[in-house]
């Protein structure tokens, strides 16, 4: 006599039908994790080659040396120092009117044509080619308002460009405040105004903050709106000079730099142009690891 | 003079009409009950009292609402007539202040700086909402790390600190454990004297427990007003009332 | 405990304890002048969101317009031929078709790529992924999105050219399906988190009413997902468009340099943006050159618009829902 062997316990028999779909749902499983895999890996790869092959020139000295025998050899200092003014000038006018400018639509605009003009207007500010915003900097800033090629209308230039960052972080930021401490505020007779310095700003700075050090990143990275309204090939600066460009010179900047390396100058030292590549983007990613180590922080901080 | 005054008071949101011409009376120093089922209005009146409807773009306000004899949809200083206003919502909202700062907030709002003024004001606010012994020792750590219960008594407090002329709880204990809602409670009772009092509530034993006057709204109109023991007895003037006092109406 | 007096009437300028009714305070004309102030400054910045998109219109229209007055200028040959002759000095033609097919053919090959991998990858954070994987998925695609442009430029000029030249035997790296590639890395990110977003505004409830059903996971995105998100799926993929299109640094640097309509993705290509960045640098101020590039830069300003515009009603439509 045979015993019917037990079932395991708690295990409900499968039919053919839930089997099948099983499968099909492991191999969806896999087919898009692959997927979201298959753009990371290659990135990882090639940045360990552009590292690898910068290997040779990335040092302290690289950083603060001049470029030497026609920009073929030495460091990056100039286009390094330019690429700060640019960021931080452009930073200084659009971060006031970026912040500004998310408060009044977050916090005054009510739901009319024309405050939803302006959201669509900072949507397509945003989607604006760089391009034409390097067209938009030259008509404007160097001719009609005779800046000429310099520091100023380049970093006008781009922080028009970079100003939608800041609108969309902050706003993004501002929104994330409760609507019941508003209330609350309006409750005991405070203005809007009170009520955002005293319970809104306080309690969104973090973020507000996130989204200006993403425009710092966004600005240090473009080089079209700067090509054409004040950034030049060469400039002669001493090694380790702060303070090298007027706001009405021209300056050179790291992008600029790349771009006029790799293609414009022949034979140039190979580990240079990558340990420029690698400076741009080590700057640039470092920027944005700051933004997301700040966000992360705010986390876990927050008060409510 | 009545504290307040609604005549033929009307409220729309777009073209909803969702107060249909009601007039009532509040004394001076009364507490003065609103009880009803949800959508009768409620909340809709209190907001029209301090003007915040206004923030509510297709609302519509017709008829007249007296405070101290001035109509409120008249006043050109809206933030005067709110801090007029005591405003106490049904759940509990500590800002993300310190403790005194939530209560020095509204003074500091009308420009008062004075450091001793302040602690004055924080002090008697925080006693008269009974959260002073509970606190007086960390007036610096948050609003927000509070109980629900000591932050409804806060909330209490800091609509005290404008010494508003009439203080209107929004069904403030529907967030609270029934200890923290009789201490409330008898603090309303110890306020009774000095302060005109609108409370809104669907507890009804809470009504007839505090209230001098009661009135029972009902879908944006007015089924009763009259003295509490009225109301809440066996014979209220509207039978609509002793179905809803008893639970078998509403 | 003292319980001090409240003066409801307002009518003693001190209350007991001796400071000024709050109730009856005025704030000082001062301060109220100063709010005014702050709010009209808050106001001119929202508006000011108006004022630059306008701005960037009429300026550079403003360089374009006098060549619309030229007769060396006819709108159907800057339109519609593909012959790019702008320095000749006896047959000057301003045909913009072949940039224009090239911009067409550099997107719509890195679409190709971008929008399985994209929306694929938004799938799986979105339904698949656990909470953590999520956090450094999200973050590396933030990451990602972040790497300038110019750098994605000289990744194609110097590694992908020398992958491609040495899979294909291809006579140059410098090409079409160069350009595709790294346009499609560069709109992965922004299709990804908006996809995402997308997939995020789904309601719980549809999936949970599917699981209840006893749907699969994979059933669940396709049968539910897929036609619920596909508003925001759409968007996801325009604004991946609308960053392709007006990419010009990667595109100048790694799709090479002929102006020509390409033949196979092994030929060289130039698009609008290129074209802007790689001659404005010669063209004189003021000479016709000059103009007809603002003008290419007025007809990307006019696409970009119209492709924006159609991903913003796109996730309106999501949110309305």
């Amino acid at each position: 006599m045979s015993v019917e062997p037990l079932l395991p316990a708690a295990r409900f028999a499968r039919t053919d039908s839930v089997r099948r779909r099983e499968r099909a749902q492991s191999l969806a499983k896999a087919t898009f994790f692959v997927m979201a895999i298959a753009m990371i890996l290659p990135l990882i790869a090639i940045v360990g080659y552009l590292v690898y092959r910068a290997l040779p020139s990335l040092s302290v000295d690289f950083l603060l040396d001049v470029p030497r025998r026609g920009m073929r050899e030495g460091g990056i200092w100039p286009a390094f120092i330019g690429t700060l003014y640019l960021v931080g000038i452009s930073l200084a006018v659009a971060a006031p009117i970026g912040v500004l400018a998310a408060i009044y639509l977050n916090e005054y605009a009510r739901d009319t044509w024309l405050n939803r003009l302006i959201s669509l207007a900072v949507i397509n500010l945003a989607g604006v080619p760089s391009i034409v915003h390097a067209l938009f900097g030259l008509g404007a800033f160097v001719y009609a308002a005779r800046f000429g090629y310099s520091v100023l209308s380049a970093s006008l230039t781009l922080a028009i460009m970079t100003l939608p960052v800041i609108i969309a972080s902050t706003r993004e930021a501002l929104a994330s405040v409760p609507m019941a401490f508003r209330e609350a505020c309006w409750n005991v007779g405070a203005t809007r105004l009170q009520t955002i310095r005293a319970v809104v700003l306080p309690n969104s700075i973090s973020g507000i903050l996130t989204g200006i050090i993403l425009q710092v990143s966004r600005a240090a990275g473009e080089t079209a709106p700067i090509m054409f309204t004040g950034a030049v090939f060469f400039k002669a600066v001493e090694r380790g000079n702060l303070f090298p460009y007027h706001l009405n010179d021209q300056c050179m900047a790291l992008s600029m730099h790349l771009y006029t390396l790799s293609t414009q100058v022949p034979n140039v030292e190979p580990s240079v142009l990558y340990a420029t590549a690698v400076v741009l983007l080590a700057t640039v990613l470092l920027v944005n690891v700051t933004a997301i180590a700040f966000r992360v922080w705010l986390r876990n901080r927050k008060k409510w | 003079m009545k504290t307040i005054v609604a005549t033929d008071l009307r409220l729309a949101y777009g073209t909803r009409e969702v107060i249909h011409g009601i007039s009532f009376e509040v004394e001076r120093n009364e507490i003065f009950a609103i009880i009803g089922p949800a959508q009768s209005g409620k909340t809709s009146l209190l907001r029209c009292l301090n003007r915040t409807i206004d923030f509510v773009p297709e609302a519509t306000v017709s008829g007249s609402l007296l405070l101290e004899g001035e109509d409120v949809r008249k006043i050109r200083d809206v933030y005067g007539l709110r801090r007029r206003v005591g405003m106490v919502a049904p759940l509990p909202v500590g800002l993300p202040l310190s403790i005194y700062d939530n209560v020095a907030f509204a003074p500091r709002c009308v420009g008062l700086r004075q450091k001793s003024d302040l602690d004055a004001i924080v002090e008697r606010c925080l006693c008269q909402a009974a959260l002073w012994d509970e606190v007086k020792d960390r007036l610096s750590s948050l609003g927000t790390a509070l109980s629900g219960g000591q932050q409804q008594r806060l909330t209490i407090a800091r609509a005290l600190s404008h010494e508003p002329e009439v203080l209107c709880l929004d069904e403030f204990s529907i967030a609270i454990d029934p200890v923290t809602t009789m201490r409330i409670e008898d603090v309303l009772k110890e306020l009774r004297s000095q302060i005109t009092i609108i409370l809104v509530t669907n507890l009804v034993q809470q009504a007839r427990r505090l209230a001098d006057r009661t009135m029972f709204l009902w879908r944006g109109e007015i089924v009763e007003i009259d003295r509490s023991e009225v109301v809440f007895s066996d014979t209220p003037g509207d039978r609509r009332t002793y179905g809803y006092v008893q639970g078998t109406f509403g | 405990m003292t319980v001090l007096a409240i003066d409801p009437r307002g009518t003693a300028p001190k209350n007991s304890n001796g400071v000024a009714a709050v109730t009856r305070r005025r704030r000082s004309a001062a301060a109220i002048a100063l709010e005014r102030l702050a709010e009209a400054i808050i106001r001119a910045s929202g508006f000011s969101a108006i004022f630059f998109v306008l701005a960037i219109f009429f300026f550079v229209f403003r360089e374009a317009a006098p060549v619309l007055l030229k007769e060396s200028f006819k709108p159907m040959e800057f339109l519609f031929s593909t012959q790019w002759y702008p320095t000749s000095d006896v047959n000057v033609r301003y045909g913009t078709l072949a940039l224009t097919i090239g911009s067409i053919s550099v997107t719509a090959l890195a679409m190709v790529i971008a929008v399985p991998f994209g929306l694929g990858a938004a799938i799986y954070i979105s339904e698949f992924s656990g909470p953590r994987e999520k956090e450094i998925l999200k973050i590396v695609i933030e990451l990602l999105a972040a790497i300038p442009s110019v750098v994605w430029g000289f990744i194609g000029l110097t590694v992908m050219s020398r992958i491609i030249v040495s899979l294909t035997g291809a006579p140059v790296g410098v090409n079409l399906l160069n350009g595709g590639i790294i346009l499609a890395l560069m709109s992965i990110p922004i299709i990804v988190s908006i996809g995402e977003d997308a997939l995020k505004a789904v309601p719980d409830s549809y999936r949970e009413a599917a699981e209840a059903l006893g749907a699969t996971r994979w059933q669940i995105v396709y049968r539910v997902l897929l036609p619920a998100g596909k508003n925001g799926l759409l968007a996801a993929v325009l604004l991946g468009v609308g960053r392709a299109v007006g990419e010009t640094m990667a595109v100048l640097m790694a799709t090479g340099h002929a102006v020509k309509v390409p033949h196979s993705v092994l030929d060289s290509v130039r698009t609008l943006t290129a074209n802007i960045a790689a001659e404005l640098g010669e063209a004189a101020a003021g000479s016709d050159h000059y103009r007809v590039l603002f003008m290419t830069g007025v007809l990307l300003f006019l696409i970009t618009f119209a492709v924006n515009l159609t991903a913003d009603l796109a996730i309106r439509g999501v949110r309305r829902r």
